[in-house]
């Protein structure tokens, strides 16, 4: 359990700055994802915190202390990697044992063959043994304690790799992609374990992937970066409903938000595709940009009206993809009633309530609607 | 031309091109084998013939055995070689992993040196080595004959280029777990290298047991003699040099590489293909 606080991070390799200024807090006992796209620094930032990497500046404390100057290991977090950086000699136990060694044995203690014939190692390996089967236990692969890392599976492995991080009981742990050397429904699988674990061991969490589905589905709050900027954090609820930047909202949800041209005009109300919406901002007359997520279309009715081009059925729901007529502009639209799609081809009318709208300038940053027009917004009034 | 039909000739002809390749590299030890069978007149008779007519190999070697101190020079050879691969390892190894791992200011020069290391023949530097040896006083010694080869540029680079295989994560983790930076030498790169270390040893204990040249230079005396020194003591310009008994030595010296040659044939092997020298 910790609470680790991060100011004004910076960090460039070889003159390209990498983390730009993150400032950051992380409450006790959080599950907190950083996500973003390949390359904005999320592994850099999760290494800077393990004290892997030093920052060029800024600093990071850990439950009010500051651990700039302290060795990874003496930080007192756990990690795991994408590739579990399992060592490949040891066996399942003694890969789990590592820290514990590492920690609770003397230099002497741990000399290959002298130290093994001291009665106080003996004791010692005693409880490491213990310590070591309670957590096999916990994480079910007891019956893998004698295996090499080469002899395991991926999900296995992936179990193994925890387990090194939980035995030694540590302040926080950190995940690096753990999940992403899974086949897709180990992967969905895993969610749920580390989810649970979570629940179970109440530490605090740090959880940095590329996956927004993994964010979404597991974290209290989620932190999404981009090119080495931290832009927004909050509960998955606020980041996907509430963006407050185009680049958020779009990497955030599957399919992708829908994005069209707007027009804020002199009176502050918003023009899109050449109709008027029923809501209006305080922002300068100019381009916008409206997005809607492809739930909150609404096939079948509406203003607008756009050609059937290509249907996803996926059982339980389906994304209808529109070309929209005179615009030279697709939208993915989602229908949750999969037995009355329309058919390819087929012109369809479609629209969307104005709570749906969310506007960003030209720069992507979010335009506030007025508020007695976000009071008007609760029903559900189409445009 | 189909592949299901080769046509028979090519295989032939690369078996003929392979057996007398191979021919021609057995024929000195053929040679040797059976100038040590044969009693001093046969070998020096003018026929050419292979088999011996009489077989002395047990003469020979026992006249071997009694003229030169033959076990106290393999013992020589064993303590020599096997000090001089543990001292190359353990310089080795962490420099290997400093050029491979860590990040320093001037770490590509460094390397850059290494390769220029490689670059200069030992002989080249033999003799600033020996009059350093004899300043020090260290001539006539073992230290002589092991000291000049505890750095070795050829390992480092060996197993720099081995270390630059080992995921960064796997250090990154050793670091989390509290292993420290020899730790992690010891601990985590060298079960690691093992194929390397074992390709790196083989090619070192090689040179340095068969090496003739540089304890010729720096020992004087009889019991700090290494195994191919031994055939110097055959060579006798008054009495003329007794082939016989010279080459049942040299059969003896080499007897010890082949047998463990025999033992760890696939490991051998692994380790060549591994660092791609032949
Ligand atoms: N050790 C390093 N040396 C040089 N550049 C690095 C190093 N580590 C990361 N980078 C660069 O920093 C950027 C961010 O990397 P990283 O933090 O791994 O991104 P992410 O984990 O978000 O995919 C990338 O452009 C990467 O090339
Ligand atoms: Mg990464």
């Amino acid at each position: 359990m910790a609470q680790i606080e991060l100011s004004a991070i910076r960090k460039s390799f070889d003159g390209t700055d990498v983390l730009k200024g993150i400032d950051f807090r992380i409450e006790n006992g959080e599950f907190i994802s950083l996500v973003g796209p390949s390359g904005c620094g999320k592994s850099t930032l999760l290494r800077i915190i393990a004290g892997l990497e030093p920052q060029n500046s800024g600093q990071v404390h850990i439950d009010g202390r500051p651990v700039d100057a302290i060795r990874p290991s003496a930080r007192n977090l756990a990690m795991v990697f994408q590739s579990y950086a399992l060592y490949p000699h040891l066996s399942t136990f003694d890969n789990i044992a590592v820290p514990l060694r590492m920690r609770r044995l003397s230099a002497i203690e741990r000399l290959p063959l002298l130290g093994t014939l001291l009665p106080s190692r003996r004791a010692k390996e005693r409880h490491i043994r213990a310590d070591v089967e309670g957590i096999a236990e916990q994480l079910d692969i007891a019956p893998l304690l004698r295996r090499k890392p080469g002899q395991l599976s991926g999900g296995q492995r992936q179990r193994v790799a925890v387990g090194r991080a939980m035995v030694r009981e540590p302040l926080a742990f950190l995940f690096d992609e753990p999940l992403s050397n899974l086949d897709a429904k180990l992967r969905v699988h895993m969610r749920a374990e580390l989810a649970e674990l979570h629940r179970r061991l109440k530490a605090t969490f740090i959880y940095v992937t590329h996956d927004q589905a993994e964010a979404m589905t597991m974290s209290s709050r989620i932190a999404v970066m981009m090119g080495g900027e931290l832009i927004q954090a909050g509960t998955p609820a606020e980041i996907y409903d509430h963006p407050n930047d185009i680049r958020v909202a779009e990497f955030i949800g599957s399919p992708k938000i829908n994005v069209l041209p707007g027009r804020i005009r002199k009176d502050g109300g918003v023009d899109v595709l050449g109709t008027a919406l029923r809501l209006s901002c305080n922002a300068a007359a100019g381009e916008c940009r409206v997005g809607v997520r492809p739930e909150r279309i609404d096939v079948g009715a509406g203003p607008f009206s756009g050609t059937v081009v290509h249907l996803e059925n996926l059982g339980a729901e389906a994304f209808v993809h529109l070309a929209i007529d005179g615009a030279g502009l697709r939208l993915i639209a989602r229908l949750a009633d999969v037995r009355h799609l329309p058919a390819m081809a087929s012109s369809v009318a479609f629209g969307f309530a104005a709570d749906a709208v969310r506007i960003f300038d030209p720069a992507g940053k979010r335009i506030e609607l007025r508020a007695e027009q976000a009071e008007r917004m609760r029903e559900p009034a189409h445009v | 031309m189909s592949n299901a039909h080769p046509i028979p000739f090519r295989a032939i002809l690369r078996h003929v091109l392979l057996i007398a390749g191979a021919a021609l590299m057995l024929a000195p030890f053929i040679w040797m084998i059976s100038t040590a069978s044969k009693p001093q007149t046969e070998i020096f008779s003018s026929e050419l013939h292979l088999i011996p007519y009489r077989f002395a190999l047990a003469d020979n070697l026992r006249e071997a055995f009694a003229k030169a101190n033959l076990l106290r020079f393999l013992l020589n050879g064993v303590i020599v070689t096997i000090s001089i691969f543990v001292l190359q390892v353990m310089v080795a190894l962490p420099a290997a992993y400093a050029l491979a791992k860590l990040r320093f200011l001037g770490r590509e020069a460094l390397f850059a040196l290494v390769l220029f290391g490689i670059l200069i023949p030992p002989q080249a530097t033999a003799i600033p080595v020996f009059l350093m040896l004899h300043k020090a006083g260290l001539l006539d010694s073992y230290a002589a004959l092991v000291l000049p080869f505890t750095i070795s540029v050829f390992g480092i680079f060996l197993m720099r280029q081995f270390f630059k295989t080992v995921p960064d994560d796997l250090v990154d983790a050793a670091r989390m777990d509290g292993i420290s930076e020899f730790g992690i030498v010891w601990r985590v790169m060298l079960p690691a290298a093992i194929p390397a270390v074992t390709a790196f040893g083989i090619f070192s204990v090689v040179a340095h047991w068969n090496d003739y040249f540089w304890p010729l230079i720096v020992l004087n005396s009889e019991q700090l003699r290494t195994p191919p020194l031994a055939v110097a003591h055959f060579r006798n310009n008054e009495a003329g040099t007794s082939y016989g008994p010279l080459m049942a030595a040299a059969m003896v010296i080499i007897a010890p590489l082949v047998i463990a040659f025999l033992f760890a044939q696939r490991r051998f092997i692994e380790g060549i293909t591994l660092t791609g020298i032949k």
